[in-house]
């Protein structure tokens, strides 16, 4: 489209360049000169002779311009309108385990409440010994906590249960983001108001239009649950929550109330729609699960991809991907280049949190033949990520929620990448 | 200082729990007084529904279906609405009442939810159409599909599968065939990015 950054396109020289070099991978791989000098070296660019922006220009800095193909997509057939709908992250161009603010997948219910930091509320009542009310100011008065953790919608791969579907890891494995977030230990919020012997279950509230609950157990919400004001060092985005919201670890991201407004204590779960009519799990026999909280251990590639295919040739190139697991953290991932035949114990590296994302890299030599790449999760349980036949032999194909099965590339020899099953 | 807490936050009044606590259960534990019956339902929700769920419950486009569909939960195309699928009669009075109408949330009396509830239990088949529902029968009406949910099982049905020791590494299987393509479909938004002109 029209500002794609120009370097980046094929040109002549390119193209001739890269069948230059993949002939000379075959004898050797060393680097050959160039017959002719690059202007790029050679010739003075704008940039070492003029002056750039100040300081003053951009107070909130954006990413450069060359970047701008970079960003939430969404896909409007999926939802009647894309007010109560999702967009997806772009895992292809990322690279780490931290997901910019800007970037992370959104999913509303009735829109994105706009709530300034001086109206916001938050009610502990119910089956407590005081029903309280707190302020934003109030909050920031808690002792709080620091945690990286994934936010994986519950619907992430639920198109692809009958077959191959949506041509981008974005697209199919995109609802999700991990950043690291600051907030008060709900724990501690209960304990301020004094939870009753009675207490077994609890329910947020979101202060949007739609209202979002869910009922969650006690023994969750005074383990790991956090009350977060914070993600990656700065306020809540609106879309996430600002300027509160609940941090559920390893739990399906509807859970994750947003613009958190209230928290009842009771003694019985709630079963409001969104855990009846939405996140149970239908099988095959008609029958559903119901409570199904945790996300299982899931990974994916995210370069190679159909949106981020080989555009170098034949040579060393790096294979990179995510992994995850509501049960734990990743040990190993390992991956395979010809479709499972062989795999091979991916390179984990940065830091490794409990139910957070990992990234893993495989370095390798591409011989330039057809691909067809998988990888496949351990998490610290021991539970190994299985194949999407495995899971539908379990479960059927409508069960919507929880697909972590494992993801299939077919990489042409042109280095094109295709969502695909295989036998 | 509260004992047992840092002494932060303030009581709650009880108009402001009042006003904030509309929240339903299946035991009934949030109703409010009141009462609708399905003829009144039918006028509410043709005036305040219909246009996304269809004078029926039928849905108009891609808005939710809320009737029919009963028995076809094994089938390939499962129609899910509150009459083939919701376990419990609350969970309709609540979400009608905290999430709709779409963009008017919260704008509905109890009377006219009473009554909404009532008209959709008829267009499900699953009372008569004098049929009048209120906080006093709401207990009786059972739904069809209470029975089958069950807890999440996982971790015995499903961890015991996927738990190995051993994964295979090498030689896993003799050969390797593409059963089916993303791309056939071509349903995939176009995806401005940087490399794809590539090829």
């Amino acid at each position: 489209m029209s500002n794609i950054y120009k370097g980046m396109k094929p040109t002549r020289r390119n193209f001739l360049r890269g069948a230059a070099a993949s002939g000379a991978a075959l004898v050797g791989g060393t680097t050959v000169a160039k017959a002719q000098a690059d202007p790029l070296i050679v010739e003075k660019q704008p940039w070492s002779q003029f002056l750039g922006a100040g300081v003053d220009e951009a107070p909130y800095g954006m990413p450069s311009k060359f970047e701008a193909h970079v960003r939430r997509q969404d896909v409007p057939w999926l939802t009647a309108d894309p007010i109560s709908s999702v967009n997806f992250t772009p895992l292809h161009e990322l690279d780490g385990i931290i997901t910019p603010n800007g970037l992370c997948f959104e999913r509303h219910h009735g829109g994105v409440a706009e709530i300034a930091p001086q109206d916001y509320r938050l009610m502990i009542n119910g089956l407590v010994d005081r029903e309280l009310v707190f302020t934003l100011e109030d909050l920031m008065r808690f002792p709080r906590e620091n945690h990286v953790y994934f936010l994986e919608c519950a619907a992430n791969s639920g198109m692809e249960w009958a077959g191959s579907q949506l041509n981008g890891c974005q697209f199919t494995h995109g609802m999700i983001h991990n950043v690291m977030y600051t907030g008060i230990p709900l724990r501690l919020l209960l304990e301020e108001a004094g939870v009753k012997t009675t207490a077994e279950w609890l329910l947020p509230e979101g202060a949007d239009a739609s209202g979002m609950t869910r009922s969650i157990p006690m023994e969750k919400a005074m383990d790991d649950c956090l009350v977060a004001f914070k993600m990656n060092g700065e306020a809540l985005r609106p879309e996430q929550g600002y300027p509160v919201r609940l941090v559920v670890p390893g739990w399906e991201g509807n859970m994750w109330v947003k613009w958190l407004r209230r928290i009842e204590i009771g003694d019985q779960p709630w079963h409001h729609r969104e855990e009846t009519s939405k996140y149970t799990d239908l099988f095959a026999n008609g029958k559903a699960r119901r409570f199904t909280w945790e996300m299982d251990a899931k990974s994916v590639i995210t370069s190679p991809s159909p949106q981020k295919p080989i555009t170098h040739g034949p040579g060393p190139m790096v294979l990179t991907g995510v992994a995850w697991s509501g049960r734990g953290t990743i040990p190993r991932v390992d991956v395979t280049i010809d479709g499972g035949i062989n795999w091979h114990q991916a390179r984990m590296s940065g830091p490794s949190f409990d139910k957070s994302m990992h990234r893993f890299y495989y370095d390798f030599n591409w011989d330039g033949k057809p691909m067809l790449l998988q990888s496949r999760a351990h998490d610290s349980t021991g539970y190994v990520q299985p194949t999407k036949d495995a899971l539908r032999a379990v479960r059927g194909e409508n069960s919507i929620y929880h697909n972590n099965s494992i993801q299939t590339w077919a990489v042409n020899e042109q280095g094109v990448a295709e969502n695909v099953e295989i036998s | 200082v509260v004992a047992g807490g840092l002494g932060l936050g303030r009581l709650a009044l009880e108009e402001e729990v009042a006003a904030w606590d509309i929240d339903v259960r299946p035991d009934g534990l949030g109703l409010p007084a009141g009462s609708g019956d399905v003829w009144t339902g039918e006028e509410v929700f043709v005036e305040k529904c219909a246009a996304c769920h269809g004078d029926f419950g039928e849905a108009v486009g891609r808005w939710p279906v809320l009737a029919g569909g009963l028995n076809t939960l094994s089938d390939d195309d499962p129609v899910k609405t509150i009459g083939s699928y919701w376990p419990y009669l609350s969970t309709v009075y609540d979400y009608v009442n905290r999430a709709m109408p779409f963009g008017e949330a919260q704008s509905l009396e109890p009377d006219e939810i009473y009554a909404i509830t009532a008209y959709l239990l008829y267009v499900n088949d699953l009372v008569e159409d004098d049929f009048t529902l209120s906080n006093e029968n709401f207990l009786d009406v059972q739904m069809p599909n209470v029975d089958n949910f069950y807890m999440d099982d996982r971790l015995t049905v499903e961890m015991p599968l996927f738990q190995s020791a051993d994964v295979c590494m090498e030689n896993c299987k003799d050969s390797v065939e593409i059963t089916m393509n993303a791309m056939v479909l071509d349903v995939t938004p176009e995806t401005e990015t940087a490399e794809t002109t590539v090829v």
